[in-house]
């Protein structure tokens, strides 16, 4: 009787640690705006000038001379990623392999570790401004920011890699009285071969993306046209750029989804 | 009495013919593509040549920073690009929140409807960061609500697709047993998705924000805000040393940031 007396828990009990977490962040959110000074008269003028900017947006510009800077700044954009990935990641296999724990000596992973950090911290725009008074203005400034980037991310995610492999097929190799190049080749690389494609293939894309913006900054591609047609309000122009932009890099996903297929 | 169904002859080999001729073909196009582009490439020798005293030239005028200039322009433009980041990734997750609901095709059980939002997915994520902050400084005007908006607008495809796909793959049978039992739809997603997408939905909410960290430092370049328009005023100036501090300061914040979300995934997740 007196076990029945006894309430039953909650099915679904109160959470008040997540509760009060929320509420913090609800609260956040209030000051953060506040302090930012994001008012909704603002947010309402904004609208109302979004839809003068949009008609100065339409029809999109594509006049002959137009066309020709965009071809040529489209191409200049491709190049940059095609050889900012390409030597990217030629680099950042000896880069990764050097920050995997369980192949490198602690002192060289810790060291490769530290600069992987410094490369991944930059945006590559913020990199680009550095070549771009390194090495002058031009394609060669953003291919070295993007390389920059590259080895950043591929190399991080290549290391991980590295260290989550099977350890068994290292020793089996090993036992046999192998160099360390024939246990890098032999057991290391068909184990993570198909993931480091992967992720070359990952940075192929997102260098296309950036490779589009470090114009801005001077470093070459197809960012200067856009960013000197939005400074000269010729928004038709942007709106032609933008679209190129948004094709190429849709048209970029879907070949490089189908090389990752074929390297799985 | 033919070779090949001896066993002791037969080769084995990793890849069929079919692979192997993708295979090569794809590292052709690579080899082809890299030389194009080396020969192509614009580059001009002249500027080559004092790369060298250019990046020490740079180096020595970045150095000593002027740290007088942290209190005085820094500090303010560090904590609105943080403020930036941060609301920009809530304003990211309460949009993009209902759209990956209506992403996941168990959720939602209407083609069209998932097109829609996959498609509004890959448009967010075509577009730079940058690129949307050009456009929200030409509608709202230079500022952080131009910023707050464009790192929104970017990280909404990257959260909801993400999210969408921890949706579909969450089991069926905690959703099964609460339909079973009487529940409302409303409480299908709150007692039967919610808690099997909760560990996926904040690893995508934390990884989008230290991208968002990183992302806001730059967008003050076209005047969306933050410390990227200290950056853009220090390099107009041609003023290395407070560039040299700025870079400093960004490293320092994103070293941070990557810490506080590494130990916040460790505890939560």
């Amino acid at each position: 009787m007196n076990a029945l007396a006894k309430p039953r828990p909650a099915a679904f009990p109160t959470n008040w640690t997540s509760r009060i977490a929320w509420a913090g962040l609800a609260l956040y959110t209030l000051y953060a705006t506040s302090i930012l000074n994001l008012t909704w008269a603002r947010f309402v003028a904004g609208i109302d000038n979004g839809g003068k900017f949009l008609s100065r947006m339409f029809p999109p510009n594509f006049e002959p001379d137009k066309i020709d800077l965009i071809t040529t700044g489209m191409v200049e954009s491709i190049q940059i990623a095609v050889l900012a990935t390409f030597f990217g990641v030629l680099l950042s296999l000896p880069l990764g392999l050097a920050a995997a724990r369980n192949l490198a000596p602690s002192w060289l992973s810790w060291s490769a570790r530290a600069l992987i950090a410094i490369f991944r911290s930059f945006h590559p725009v913020i990199v680009s401004i550095l070549f771009v008074k390194a090495v002058g203005f031009g394609a060669l400034a953003g291919v070295l920011a993007l390389i920059v980037s590259t080895l950043g991310f591929v190399s991080k995610l290549f290391a991980e890699v590295v260290e989550e492999m099977n350890p068994k097929q290292v020793e089996a190799v090993r036992a046999t009285g192998a160099s360390f190049s024939n246990v890098l080749i032999f057991a290391v690389m068909p184990q993570v071969m198909a993931r480091f494609v992967g992720l070359a293939v990952y940075q192929l894309d997102s260098n296309l993306r950036n490779s589009t913006m470090v114009g801005i900054v001077g470093g070459g591609g197809i960012g200067a046209p856009l960013f000197t047609a939005y400074q000269r309000f010729d928004y038709d122009v942007v709106l032609t750029i933008l679209l190129c932009i948004i094709a190429i890099i849709m048209l970029a996903e879907m070949v490089s989804g189908r090389i990752r297929r074929i390297f799985q | 009495m033919s070779a090949p169904s001896s066993p002791a002859l037969r080769v084995w080999q990793r890849f069929s013919p079919g692979e192997r001729i993708a295979r090569s073909m794809l590292y052709i196009v690579t080899v082809i593509a890299v030389v194009w582009s080396i020969k192509s490439i614009e580059i001009i020798p002249e500027f080559l040549y004092d790369a060298p005293e250019q990046t020490a030239d740079l180096f020595r005028r970045m150095w000593p920073f002027d740290w007088g200039f942290y209190p005085k322009a820094i500090h303010h433009a560090l904590i609105e690009t943080f403020h930036i980041a941060t609301l920009g990734t809530i304003l990211a997750i309460v949009l993009a929140l209902p759209l990956s609901f209506l992403a996941a095709r168990n959720f939602t059980a209407n083609p069209i409807l998932n097109f829609v939002a996959q498609f509004i997915f890959v448009s967010s994520r075509s577009v730079n960061s940058l690129i949307w902050a050009l456009l929200f400084v030409a509608i709202f005007g230079p500022g952080a609500l131009s910023g707050v908006l464009s790192i929104a607008f970017r990280s909404i495809g990257f959260v909801g697709k993400l999210f969408g796909e921890a949706l579909e793959e969450a089991q069926r049978g905690p959703i099964e047993a609460l339909t079973a039992a009487g529940a409302p739809r409303s409480m299908l997603l709150v007692k039967g998705y919610w808690p099997q997408v909760e560990p996926a939905f904040w690893s995508v909410a934390l990884l989008r924000w230290d991208i968002n960290i990183r992302e806001s430092a730059v967008l003050g370049l076209v005047g969306a805000g933050g410390i990227g328009v200290a950056l853009d005023a220090a390099l107009n100036n041609l003023y290395w040393d407070q560039v040299g501090l700025i870079l400093a300061v960004i490293f320092a914040v994103v070293i941070v940031t990557e810490i506080v979300t590494s130990t916040i995934r460790k505890r939560i997740i």
